[in-house]
């Protein structure tokens, strides 16, 4: 089962004592918190895990894959994940399945 | 932003909890996603993204210096996939500050 925002919440009742709306407004803001700071075009920096950067991307051509017809794809801003030494090295070592998407 | 600025501008909306409590979440919220990927575990935030693990299969690598085969073993990295909402809101404040 994939790890969801109530668990995270769960976790935040069981190891902190934070009572269950606390827990939950803890777990929102901080997902909004870094939703905020990458909007603005701030880079996100994150010790131990990782950090989120932004790239910006030029307008390149495209295709509709279903009918075939070239558009543009156009210039846009998006985010991406950098994981950090430690979680690398953490992932690295996980020689299982992992959970189909 | 760090993570210690992060945890204050947390503080800042979150007037019931003590800053050094909301430290505490933050790590501990950090440790538990770790802990997930570590154990190959997905993790799903609507409105976020999702983060999976890839697999790298085992491959013949060179010491840049001596050029000597090297053989890496299979591996799994982390990936993350922004979510449509974080994609949307990232990409329309570019375009707002471009125009």
């Amino acid at each position: 089962m994939a790890l969801t925002k109530a668990a995270m919440a769960e976790r935040l009742f069981d190891e902190m004592g934070l009572n269950k709306r606390e827990a939950k407004e803890m777990v929102d803001l901080f997902f909004e918190e870094i939703r905020q700071a990458l909007e603005r075009g701030e880079q996100v920096k994150l010790s131990g895990f990782g950090n989120f950067d932004l790239r910006n991307k030029n307008q390149r051509p495209g295709r509709n894959p279903k009918t075939g017809e070239e558009i543009p794809i156009s210039a846009r801003r998006v985010v991406t994940f950098r994981p950090g030494q430690k979680l690398r090295a953490r992932v690295e070592a996980f020689d299982g399945e992992v959970e189909p998407e | 932003m760090t993570k210690s600025e992060l945890i204050e501008a947390i503080a800042q909306k979150q007037t019931q909890l003590a800053q050094k409590d909301i430290d505490l979440a933050v790590k501990t919220l950090l440790e538990h996603m770790a802990q997930s990927l570590a154990n190959g575990e997905r993790i799903e935030i609507r409105g976020f993204g999702s983060f999976s693990l890839h697999y790298r299969p085992p491959r013949v690598g060179r010491n840049p210096k001596t050029g000597d085969a090297v053989s890496l073993p299979a591996k799994h990295v982390p990936h993350f996939k922004p979510g449509k909402e974080l994609r949307d809101r990232v990409n329309l404040c570019a375009a707002g500050m471009s125009n």
